[in-house]
Formats: structure tokens, sequence, C-alpha cells
């Protein structure tokens, strides 16, 4: 069993008190704490100043990796055994931009989901304090801490307008 | 100002409302559920038994006649591939669009998508005869190093199929991921413990949506193209030939909008009934109905104008041999196949320029029965009716379908409701966390963001 992270989980029901206890945290100059939600929101986003995912990088290379592929792949295979069909040319790339956009599409959506596995991975979310509610309709607020911070965090999450805060250790 | 009105396009259900609702359609099932899904397996059975047979036997059990050696098969291929256009067009390009009113269909369409390409790509394996070296239209390094012929259709449709099966399988389950996630929490026991191997650890935290929603954008972003691609692919199988009534430019639109079509058709034939034994008729509402008619319509009159423009050109290309195979598509021996794809997709769809028609439910699913009809018959028309009359007049011959065309067929149906009936009482049906982003969140304070 993984080891549980000490520190303070705060459930909120309004998203203008979680969006307050976030801002009130960052004001702290506190960056390690998570936020969990039931569904991506543009006001939490911008309480936590997101900035943009670097999972594109991940499609971009997946992309060009894939029309390259598809490039290589043909036109090696073409003049790797050269046999006239049709009268046709042994190699050319009308018929060819198929197999470069399919190739594309294909490595740039399994690059994509590569993407996102390996950067969640880069923050894993073993040992963090979690209520089932927050996949159904509450906020929530971890943030990792110990003894008194503890017992500050907890009046601020209170003050803020949550609806229920717990140690968890 | 103006002044402001309900949107129906956004749910009207609370977020935990929309949880519950969705998490109680998992699990127990009725006893109607079972009689369906017992059909569907029976279905199935008789595919598979006629599978073995034609293993056994070879393709001579079914009903190809020279010059015709595509047939019923590769007519239910193009069909099934179709299938699966709407719920991609769905779930992708309307996203893309930020058309919010597909958010309450668009898991079950696209689950149809990939149980659709799973049944449409068994269809070339059966058809190649020697089915056990269906692996030699892969380009594999073998003994002789001989590779597969790039310039040729039928090639550039095993990549378009696998890929099309890949990402939208892929596109599937990148949705279902959060949603498998509400539901591991929401139920208690054994149940939990599954959903949670399915939910991959997700906790909905703020690092895990920011990468989740981008890849999810270009995800969309890249079945986008991909969509329209797979279908032009397919129609270039007949339109790269020479055959007349194959060799048109007007190909690949005809049937992007084709498939369309006949993909909400079979939308239609599957929600109607499932909204109802899942009682999610709050969340897929008559407005759901209407949108989706009037994306029939639009992808009907498409067709309409398609096939009025391959009889005028095939008259206005003063080319003898086009212009026998539209009359004969008309007047000759298949006549009754040309007329009914004629009437079930150009003229049964434009029934959708009257609202009452698009908001009844009942006409919705008689309609759609016909667009399964017309567009599977589009498909017999187009592929057994040109090669019934090719080069070589002495050779002329209709196929005969026999029962181990018809067997395949039923079977295709019987895998496709399958998978289906699986799918809708053990994933979500309903996108739990894409209708929570519609709903806005209780505050605290008087006014918005």
């Amino acid at each position: 069993m993984a080891r549980t992270i000490p520190g303070v989980l705060a459930a909120f029901e309004h998203i203008d008190a979680a969006c307050d206890a976030i801002q009130a945290l960052r004001a702290q100059g506190r960056k390690e704490f998570t936020v969990y939600s039931a569904a991506p929101n543009h006001e939490l986003e911008h309480a936590l100043g997101i900035e943009t995912s670097p999972v594109r990088l991940f499609t971009l290379i997946g992309g060009i990796t894939g029309v390259c592929a598809g490039v290589g792949m043909t036109f090696w295979m073409s003049l790797d055994w050269p046999l006239l069909v049709g009268g046709k040319p042994i190699a050319t790339v009308p018929p060819y931009v198929v197999f470069m956009f399919e190739l594309m599409v294909l490595l740039g959506s399994l690059s994509t989901v590569a993407g996102i596995i390996i950067l969640s991975a880069l923050k894993p979310t073993t040992g963090m304090a979690y209520d089932p509610k927050f996949s159904d309709d509450r906020i929530g607020i971890f943030v990792p801490c110990r003894g008194e911070e503890a017992g500050k965090l907890i009046r601020m999450f209170r003050d803020a307008g949550s609806v229920e805060v717990r140690h968890a250790a | 100002m103006a002044a402001i009105v309900h949107d129906p396009s956004r749910p009207t259900q609370t977020h935990h409302e929309v949880t519950r609702d969705v998490v109680n359609t998992l699990g127990t099932a009725g006893r109607g559920y079972f009689l369906l899904l017992g059909a569907a397996v029976l279905l199935f059975l008789v595919g598979a038994v006629t599978f073995v047979m034609l293993l056994k036997d070879g393709l001579g059990l079914a009903g190809y006649i020279p010059p015709g050696y595509w047939s019923v098969y590769i007519t239910t291929f193009v069909f099934w591939i179709g299938i699966g256009h709407a719920g991609t067009l769905i779930s992708a390009i309307l996203f893309l669009f930020r058309s919010t009113w597909r958010t309450a269909v668009y898991r079950a369409t696209e689950a149809m998508t990939v149980f659709a390409v799973m049944t449409a790509g068994l269809f070339p394996i059966i058809h190649i005869g020697r089915q056990w070296f269906f692996y030699w239209l892969l380009p594999y390094p073998n003994q002789r190093w001989l590779w597969p012929n790039f310039k040729s259709p039928l090639i550039w449709d095993v990549f378009a199929i696998s890929t099309y099966l890949t990402v939208s399988t892929t596109f599937l389950c990148v949705g279902l991921v959060p949603d498998v996630a509400a539901a591991r929490d929401l139920m208690k026991g054994w149940r939990s413990k599954v959903y949670g191997i399915f939910s991959l650890g997700w906790k909905g935290t703020d690092q895990q949506w920011r990468h989740h929603s981008r890849a999810y954008l270009y995800l969309a972003a890249l079945a986008t193209p991909l969509v329209l691609s797979v279908h032009s692919v397919v129609s270039w199988d007949f339109a790269m030939s020479i055959v007349p009534g194959w060799h048109g430019t007007i190909f690949a639109p005809y049937f992007v909008a084709g498939a369309i079509y006949s993909g909400v058709g079979m939308v239609l034939t599957l929600i109607i009934p499932l909204r109802k034994a899942l009682k999610l008729e709050h969340m897929i509402t008559e407005f759901h109905f209407d949108n989706l008619a009037k994306l029939t319509l639009l992808t009907g009159s498409i067709l309409f104008y398609a096939y009025a423009m391959e009889y005028f050109i095939g008259w206005y290309s003063a080319n003898t041999f086009e212009q026998t195979t539209f009359w004969r598509r008309a007047f000759g021996p298949m006549w009754w196949g040309g007329w009914t794809m004629i009437t079930c997709n150009a003229f049964v769809s434009q029934l959708f320029w009257f609202k009452k028609v698009r908001t009844n439910l009942t006409a919705l699913f008689v309609i759609s029965i016909f667009i399964n009809i017309g567009m599977w018959f589009e498909r017999y028309v187009i592929i057994v009716s040109s090669l019934a009359n090719d080069y070589l007049p002495y050779a002329w011959d209709n196929m005969r379908p026999t029962w181990a065309d018809w067997g395949i067929l039923a079977g295709s149906f019987g895998w496709f409701s399958m998978w289906f009936l699986l799918f809708a009482r053990t994933f979500p049906v309903v996108a739990i966390q894409e209708l929570k982003e519609q709903i806005p969140m209780p505050r605290l304070r008087k006014g918005g963001h």
C-alpha cells in the first residue's frame, strides 16, 4: 500500500469559494497543491494560472514521424523490389500521400495518448488524499503540510467557504 | 438587450443528478435486455457457422457469378464502414465546431463507430478467399522480400481502415476514462474495484485535466480529416477502376455524404429505444433528435444531388457504356434495387423538412429503418449492377446471393448488436464529464465569472 502524504483536504460546493481558496494559496506562495474537479472548468484554470499543456508537442512529433514513416516505407519498399504495374512509375508521390496522411494521423494520435500518460505520470497522485465526491459535484483542494501549518490552512479553507475540511495523514 | 432564453442544448440537471442518472444505467439489466442480447448472439452464431463453412468449402458457397466477384461481402463492408462515420462526425467534427447539442449523444455514437468499424474490418478477411493468409495485406518482411503494391487503392484501404479503427477506439477510450472514474466512485464493492482498474488511476486533478482536455482537442483535430479520408479511400476502391458506373470523380464526396447519412440513420435506430430502456429521456430530448434529423436532411439532400448528377453525367458523357449502365440501373434486371436506393435515400430524407416529422420519434424510427435499408441497397446496386455488365457482353450476368451471403450479413448485425448491447450496460453511454462542463457550478456570491 502506498504511503499516505500528510496534508489538508478541503471540499467545496461553490466554484467562486474554491477559486478564492486557490488564489489565497497562491498569494501565500504555495505551488505544491492539487485541485480535484469532476470536469475541466475555466474558472479553476484561471485561478490556478494553468498554462497550455505540452501534450501538443507529442502530437506534433508523432505526426511528423508518421509522415516520414509514410514516405520512407512506400518509397523504400517500392524501390527494394521494382515491379512495373500497369505502366505506372515505380515510386511516385500522389498515391503515396494516402500512406503519409494515414500514418501521420495514426502516430499523431497514439503519441498524443502517450503524452497524457507520460505527462500525468510526472505528477503522480499516489498517496494523495481523495474523496469520491470529487468526481461527482464537489471541488477538492489537497495541500501537503504538517503540524501547525495544517491548522492555519483549515481555518483559511473554512473562511473561504469550504463545506468539509479534514486532516489527511 | 436581447432576452435570455433557455438554451435547449444545455442540460437542466445538477452535477450530482447527471452522475447518478448515468451511473444508474450500468449493471443490472432486465429480461428484455437479455432477450435482445440472446438474439444478437444467435445471429452472430449464424454468421460464425457460415464463416466456418466458407473456410471449409471456399467462396464457391457464396453467389458469385462471373463477371461479378464483388458482391454481398463488399457491399456489407462498405455499409458498416459508412455507419461508423456519423459517430466520428458527431464526436469529433461537431466538437471542433463547439456544437453543444452533440454532448448527450456522442458517446453512444462513438461506441457505434468503433463496433461498426470492427464489424467492417472482418469483411475484407471473409472476402479474400484464403482467409488464413489475410496478413499478406500488410507490408511485413517476408522470405522473398515482396511488398504490397502501394499504388493499389485496396492497400490504401488496409491502412485507412486500420488507422480508423485504432484512432476511433483511442478517442472513445480517452473520453471514457473520467466517466469510468465517476462510476468507480459512486459504486460499491467489486464493481467499484473493476471500474477502478479501467479508470487507470484517474482522479480528476488539475494536471490530469490540463493534459486530457488538450489531448482530446488534438485527437478530435486528427479524427476530423481522418473520417473524411476513410470513406474517400473506400470510394476510390471503385472510382480508380474504369468500370462503368464506378469511374466517377464525384465518388469521394458522394460516399462521405452517404456514409454520414447512413450513420445518422443507425444512430437514430439505436438511440430511440436505448434512451427509453435506460431511462435517459430527460437527457436525450426532442431537441437532440431534431438536430440529428437536420443532419440527416443535409446529407440526404447531398445524396439526392449526387444521384441526380450520376444519371445526368451518364447521359451527358455521350459514353454508350455509362449510358447503358445507368439505364439498366433504373430499368434493367435490378430496377428494384435502383429504385429502393433512390426512394429510401433521396426521397424519404426529404420528409425531414417538416418539424413535425423531425420531432416525432415513431416517424424518426421508421424512417431510420428505411435509411438503413436504402444505404445497404445503394452499395449493392453500385457494386453488383456495375460489375454485372462490364467489358464483355457475352459474360454479362447478375449475381444471385445464396445462404452463405445472407448468413454472413445476418452474422454481422448480430456481432455489431452484441458489442453495442454489452457496451450500453457496462460503460456510460452518455458523457458525464462533458455534460457537467456545460452545467454552471453553484456560486456563493451572485453574478457570473
